[in-house]
């Protein structure tokens, strides 16, 4: 599904990754740790299409197609989707003309004609029920005044939304207390499906106590330094990053 | 020969011409109006509140004036089927300067309520209008105030008696209608007596591809414990401009919403001057310009606050896209015995090409000691992270911006306190910002 081939992005000048190669198959659920300021936020970053990030060198293929040649918005119709780790609070726009301008373009975009009304109104009913979102939410501004914890349930609520093949989760388990942890991360499983894949990134093992990942990288320095199963995420928790920065030569 | 001489001279001319097609109320105000005018001509960029918009320059072109009231024809219900869904309104026109009487609304209005021609009522009734005109609009503080009150011949008049609620919302439609350039000056009077209560929609409409310059004097006089909602769409054309001068006098616990839409237009000036004087009382002075080409908005506002225990609100927002030009200065006056004020003042920009220019004057004068007062003024480009965000979720970046665009002005449209207003604003709006309100030229946007 997703092709990653030696991808080189920089910021304000300053290179974050260095050569980063993935590959991502259908229905596979990936993790990836690695110690703060590794890059991996940046490449979710990239791998949406944020105009801050530079990608000078690599390739992305996703379903076949040049990722990186697409809009950020065709990215998301081609069914890319990013949890962030801080999400924008949009004052003035509403959730519900918000998700409902966002469903629209995608049908377009699909050759669809928009939803009616009362279709569009069900499907956020059945949506806010994944993540147990409150009704008053869906008729605020996009995550104004919403709490750490809501910002984090209207992401997995907007995924639910627009139905991606591939979702990002960006430390989706940052700020959220045990029971919402539970409630996102059971939202995310109930999102799953055979044909999709899903890339988490997390410093924790607690997420993927719930979303289990079929494979664990670790990133470092702006490359993938280390890729196993789901045991690396586990003698991570315990052990920390230094034995890897040891394989690697450096002096800790 | 200066702006100023022209008008003048056409004056001196003119003078029996004018009062013949006028009335003796009005008539009276001229003579002094225009020593005034003579004495001070049109204001430089030197005078604090015109810094920002060249009057001479407004007034220099040379605009024909129908001071014979000859009649022009036109049907305003040919051209304008422009009415505000679910909102069944009392509806009259003024065509240029003038009163339209041929088509009035077949209903009754509340006893005593008049809602006509300023000349005509001035016939009938000159105690009532004399009482009333002139007396806030002063021509010595304003030399354009002087030169509208020395050519004013007719305008709209409105009076609302004790107690009486007008519950239909007035829709005054104020339509540009010439063959050749004009120059219109009208001149407004709504009094509210006491515990009266009315809401009025003004629209300002171009019917004609001519360059028109409309100078407006509107006096208000809310009344003891009067509610007034005045709400103002300009949707002009870019050889329209609109000079506007309100005068707004506040009794005790008085409430006057107003709020005023530039939608659009080539260049629009306003003056609104609203005088606490009353305790109680209470004023919101909301605003908002959406602004391309090289259109200019400039608002100046000043709020008095004379007695104690009032409260004012101000909000102005604009959108300025390509080479448009804003302006807002806004004064709020704290006089020594206004105790216990609570003012808030608001001005926020949206610049979004770097050609677009946006100046912005809070200014706040306060004598007093126990107030609570507070400003805010703001110039800004869209938030690029809001935009990403949204893009991210599949909205394509020019819908993106107009959902920002939009959202920026919401609060403005949600002061407006007639629901079937506000429902009809966001559609207005939301077209404005797709480009699909072009000016009225012969009112496109209505059919």
């Amino acid at each position: 599904m997703l092709e990653i081939k030696d991808l080189h992005a920089s910021v304000e000048g300053k290179e974050i990754l260095k050569g980063i190669d993935l590959t991502v198959k259908t229905g596979e659920v990936h993790a990836i740790m690695g110690p703060n300021g590794s890059g991996k936020s940046t490449l979710s970053s990239v791998l949406v299409g944020d105009p801050k990030f530079t990608v000078t060198k690599g390739s992305v293929m996703f379903k076949g197609k040049d990722l990186l040649s697409l809009s950020p918005e065709d990215r998301s119709h081609e069914g890319i989707f990013l949890s962030f780790q801080y999400p924008v609070e949009i004052p003035g726009v509403s959730m519900v003309n918000f998700m409902r301008t966002a469903v629209n373009e995608h049908r377009k975009y699909n050759g669809l004609e928009p939803l009616s009304a009362p279709a569009f109104l069900k499907l956020m009913r059945e949506k806010r029920a994944v993540v147990e979102m409150d009704t008053k939410l869906a008729n605020r501004s996009v995550n104004e005044g919403f709490s750490g914890g809501e910002k984090k349930r209207n992401e997995i609520f907007q995924m639910a939304m627009l139905d991606p093949c591939l979702s990002i989760l960006d430390e989706t388990d940052s700020g959220l207390d045990i029971d919402a942890l539970r409630i996102v991360a059971e939202g995310v499983n109930k999102l799953k499906t055979p044909e999709k894949s899903t890339i988490v990134i997390t410093h924790y093992q607690r997420l993927l106590d719930y979303i289990k990942p079929d494979i664990v990288h670790v990133l470092y320095k702006g490359r993938i330094v280390k890729t196993a199963g789901p045991e690396l995420a586990l003698e991570l928790e315990k052990k920390g990053y230094d034995w890897i920065k040891e394989e690697l030569g450096e002096e800790i | 020969m200066s702006a100023s001489q022209q008008y003048i001279d056409i004056f001196k001319q003119s003078k029996s011409l004018i009062d013949k097609h006028s009335t003796p109320v009005l008539n009276a105000l001229r003579g002094e109006a225009m020593d005034k005018f003579e004495k001070h001509g049109f204001p430089t960029k030197k005078v604090e509140q015109y810094k920002y918009i060249d009057m001479e320059g407004v007034f220099a072109p040379n605009y024909g004036l129908n001071l014979s009231k000859l009649d022009i024809p036109v049907n305003p219900y040919d051209v304008f089927h422009c009415d505000v869904p679910n909102m069944s309104t009392l509806l009259y026109f003024v065509v240029n300067d003038s009163f339209y009487d041929k088509l009035l609304p077949k209903v009754q209005l509340p006893e005593g309520v008049v809602i006509s021609s300023l000349r005509q009522t001035a016939n009938t009734h000159p105690d009532l209008v004399g009482k009333y005109y002139g007396k806030l609009a002063n021509v010595d503080d304003d030399a354009v105030v002087a030169l509208n009150t020395a050519f004013a011949q007719d305008g709209l008049f409105i009076y609302v008696p004790k107690n009486v609620k007008v519950g239909r919302t007035v829709q005054i439609i104020n339509i540009l209608r010439s063959d050749v350039d004009l120059m219109a000056n009208r001149r407004v009077v709504i009094v509210l007596e006491e515990g009266a209560s009315m809401d009025i929609l003004f629209c300002d409409h171009t019917m004609d591809e001519k360059n028109f310059l409309a100078t407006q004097v509107m006096e208000v006089y809310a009344g003891r414990n009067s509610h007034l909602g005045l709400f103002e769409l300009e949707e002009t054309g870019l050889r329209s401009h609109n000079v506007r001068y309100m005068y707004v006098s506040q009794d005790s616990d008085s409430q006057v919403l107003l709020n005023n839409m530039a939608l659009y237009s080539g260049l629009t000036r306003n003056n609104v001057r609203v005088r606490l004087e009353g305790e109680g009382a209470e004023v919101g002075m909301y605003g908002m310009a959406i602004e391309d080409n090289n259109q200019f908005v400039d608002n100046n506002t000043f709020i008095d606050h004379v007695v104690g225990r009032c409260r004012s609100r101000e909000l102005y927002k604009y959108v300025l896209d390509e080479d448009s030009i804003g302006a807002f200065a806004g004064k709020v006056l704290v006089r020594p015995d206004a105790q216990k004020t609570d003012s808030q003042q608001t001005n926020k920009n949206l610049c979004m090409t770097k050609s677009a220019h946006m100046y912005t004057q809070p200014q706040l004068e306060i004598y007093a000691d126990d107030v609570k007062c507070g400003h805010g003024a703001a110039v800004g480009q869209l938030d690029e992270d809001a935009l990403f965000y949204m893009r991210s979720r599949g909205i394509d970046a020019y819908e993106a911006r107009l959902l920002l665009m939009f959202a920026f002005v919401n609060d403005v449209i949600d002061t407006i306190s007639v629901e079937a207003l506000k429902d009809r604003l966001h559609h207005l709006v939301e077209k404005r910002f797709r480009k699909e309100l072009n000016g009225c030229g012969s009112c496109k946007i209505c059919k």
